[in-house]
């Protein structure tokens, strides 16, 4: 994979869940993006927007209601052979939100890290094995004295670099990042996105980083999905999101980023946007390209009101 | 401002757990004044102590905590004869603080609406209990005034929400019924700890609004306990800065943000990424809090201070205040008048100036 090319294709994404024989949960209703190998793209919206789902879906966890994901050249959404799954997740890996909770209690730091390894047997010799999750444990920030301990024995942010650890043994090309700073404190969250910058520059592995912190995904993210209600209503570049937004949401959501400069915040109100009278609908719109990696879900005329505010804005 | 009443005075506290055969001394020294209508902010890493503080204030420590030394004063006025009365937290015993405070004077907003909500009971049984229980009011009156409690936390036909139970309703909502819970007594004192942690950005805005507004109409006094400077920003007057158990830096909201001098401060500042920020690295703070079970000779914090002192390892810096201001205090031996003057970091310096430029703009 050289850098440019693209990594993942997804295409019209549905992920439906039955409730009941009622009710169906659209999580996830029809979006499309793509990844670029060694880029980061962010996918931000409040809880319930279909970020998580999206990313379970992609890394198959779930089986994808309809629609394509197109994964290294190969379509990955349909249904798997065991073989193929399996070569899938050596592909791609995923880092969780909690990281008290993913990582099992009764197995040592050296084993959880070895998983992979074990699973794939991709190591000839025991001391290989135990090599190569020394060098990762050095990379990831610890050292080879902690491969010996259990996870109670960390702190929130090294369980967090055991877990970034786990998912890059398998040197993959992808990696899933589900709220992986979000349970963490200010201080350890900028030391664990500084690691997975600095994994990204060694590793050249492409990110999709999911979380809900807008100036952090602002900072770590080439480009950035906005979901709402499981449809993509805005996509960009990092700047075009935030220098130039154009859905009512995209303009909610950033209204609603705290400062940490107490003269502005003091006399700032956020922007409320709320779907059920905000007139849109999402049903109806379909993707407008206002430059070629920005575009906004709209309608016609929904395009036309948008585009007039942001002139009016300027 | 002239007439400013002291709600809550706390001096030198001490505060240890027992763990093992270990003494963790969670709290060592902690001063803290807290006036009528104000609202307070209490930063700092997970394991600073900021939750442990308030739990005291509360009288709800954990069973191997204890109380070592020092004083919480609570004023009020008595309801009926409107008296003045002041009594130590500390002194009193369990059942008193239970009748008097808890809940009654001093009520709580915990970080996560659905591990503080009781999943088996409506929330409008919730939010009238403590009245009845508190005042005796009865069954009916509490009805009505639950009713209007929810109505005043934004929540639409609360008549019919009263009948809900909690898994029915968001997360938003749910943090909306447990502020309506806190309020249910008219307390004095609302202790937020970590309100919005759980909730996301967009919600985050409207229950931080919601609170300033209700602070606004009913004149209580609120202490915020977080580590998000956004946060901070918006909601407080005055911000203290924990560290290790100590209260390392301390002042008005502007003082801190716009003229910080601990180099802990200046840490926790430059850690933040705003929305601008677009440096290779961000800026983390060296090492890693120290082990309170150990005996702290010195500044704790020396270890990660780039401009630690030698004095540092030896003695505990005291609280030094800054010149021109008798709001803005310092623990830390650099405002000492003898100490080499040492800047703030080129780069928060810059940043600092820009967020008064804007700020400018903004006024």
């Amino acid at each position: 994979m050289h850098k440019g090319d693209t990594i993942l294709e997804v295409k019209d994404l549905k992920q439906h869940f039955r409730v009941s024989r009622k009710q169906t949960v659209k999580a996830v209703d029809g979006i499309s993006f793509e990844i670029k190998a060694g880029e980061t793209y962010g996918l931000v919206g409040e809880s319930g927007s279909g970020k998580s789902t999206t990313g379970r879906s992609i890394i198959r966890l779930y089986q994808p209601t309809q629609g394509k994901i197109i994964f290294e050249g190969e379509d990955i959404s349909g249904k798997m052979s065991n073989k193929a799954l399996k070569t899938l997740r050596t592909k791609m890996a995923m880092i969780f939100q909690d990281p008290m909770a993913c990582l099992n209690p009764r197995k040592k730091v050296i084993d959880i890290i070895a998983q992979g390894l074990d699973i794939h047997h991709a190591y000839s010799s025991i001391e290989e094995r135990n090599e190569k999750v020394y060098k990762m444990l050095e990379m990831v920030g610890l050292s080879r004295e902690h491969a010996n301990r259990y996870p109670h024995q960390f702190s929130g942010g090294q369980r967090q670099r055991i877990g970034i650890a786990r998912a890059l043994i398998m040197e993959p090309d992808l990696i899933i990042a589900d709220e992986a700073i979000s349970a963490l404190d200010v201080s350890i969250q900028a030391q664990v996105v500084n690691l997975m910058k600095k994994m990204q520059k060694e590793t050249g592995a492409a990110y999709l980083f999911i979380a809900h912190d807008l100036s952090m995904v602002k900072y770590i993210s080439d480009r950035i999905g906005v979901l709402h209600l499981g449809h993509m209503v805005e996509t960009g570049t990092a700047e075009e999101i935030f220098n130039n937004p154009l859905h009512p949401y995209t303009k909610s959501l950033l209204s609603a980023i705290p400062h940490p400069n107490p003269k502005i915040e003091k006399t700032r109100k956020s922007f409320t946007y709320d779907y059920a009278t905000s007139g849109l609908d999402y049903e109806a719109g379909y993707e407008h390209k206002i430059t070629d990696t920005h575009s906004v879900l709209a309608t016609d005329e929904e395009f036309e009101q948008f585009m007039a505010n942001a002139k009016k804005s300027f | 401002m002239s007439q400013r009443e002291k709600i809550l005075e706390i001096r030198d506290l001490n505060i240890s757990f027992k763990t093992g055969n270990k003494n963790v001394k969670a709290i060592r020294g902690v001063n803290l004044d807290l006036y009528k209508g104000e609202t307070i902010a209490i930063v700092g890493e997970s394991g600073s102590g900021k939750s442990v503080t308030t739990k005291a204030i509360m009288g709800i420590l954990a069973k191997n905590g204890s109380i070592d030394s020092g004083s919480i004063n609570y004023t009020w006025h008595d309801e009926k004869t409107g008296e003045k009365i002041t009594k130590d937290i500390v002194k009193m015993s369990e059942k008193e603080i239970q009748t008097e405070i808890r809940g009654r004077k001093i009520a709580m907003v915990f970080q996560d609406p659905m591990t503080s909500l009781n999943p088996t009971m409506t929330i409008g049984k919730q939010i009238m209990e403590p009245m009845m229980y508190h005042y005796g009011t009865s069954k009916e009156e509490a009805f009505k005034k639950a009713v209007k409690l929810l109505e005043e936390v934004g929540i639409t036909d609360p008549e019919a929400r009263m009948k809900n139970y909690p898994h029915q309703l968001s997360g938003g909502m749910r943090q909306r019924v447990v502020i309506a819970i806190a309020l249910s007594c008219d307390p004095y004192v609302l202790i937020c700890d970590e309100p919005t942690t759980a909730l996301d950005v967009t919600i985050q805005a409207k229950i931080l609004e919601l609170i300033q507004d209700i602070q606004k109409k009913k004149g209580i006094s609120v202490i915020y306990i977080t580590h998000d400077l956004g946060v901070v920003a918006k909601v407080a007057d005055f911000v203290n800065v924990m560290y290790a158990g100590k209260i390392v830096e301390k002042g008005l909201i502007d003082e801190i943000f716009y003229d910080p001098r601990h180099p802990y401060t200046w840490g926790l500042l430059s850690a933040m990424p705003d929305l601008d920020t677009d440096d290779d690295e961000l800026y983390t703070i060296p090492g890693s809090p120290p082990n309170l079970t150990q005996e702290i000779v010195g500044d704790a914090f020396a270890p990660r201070n780039l401009y630690a002192l030698n004095i540092d390892k030896r003695l505990d810096p005291p609280m030094f205040k800054v010149e021109g201001s008798n709001t803005h205090e310092v623990a830390s031996w650099l405002m000492h008048p003898k100490a080499p003057h040492v800047e703030m970091p080129e780069s928060l310096k810059k940043r600092i100036n820009k967020m008064k430029k804007e700020g400018a703009i903004n006024a």
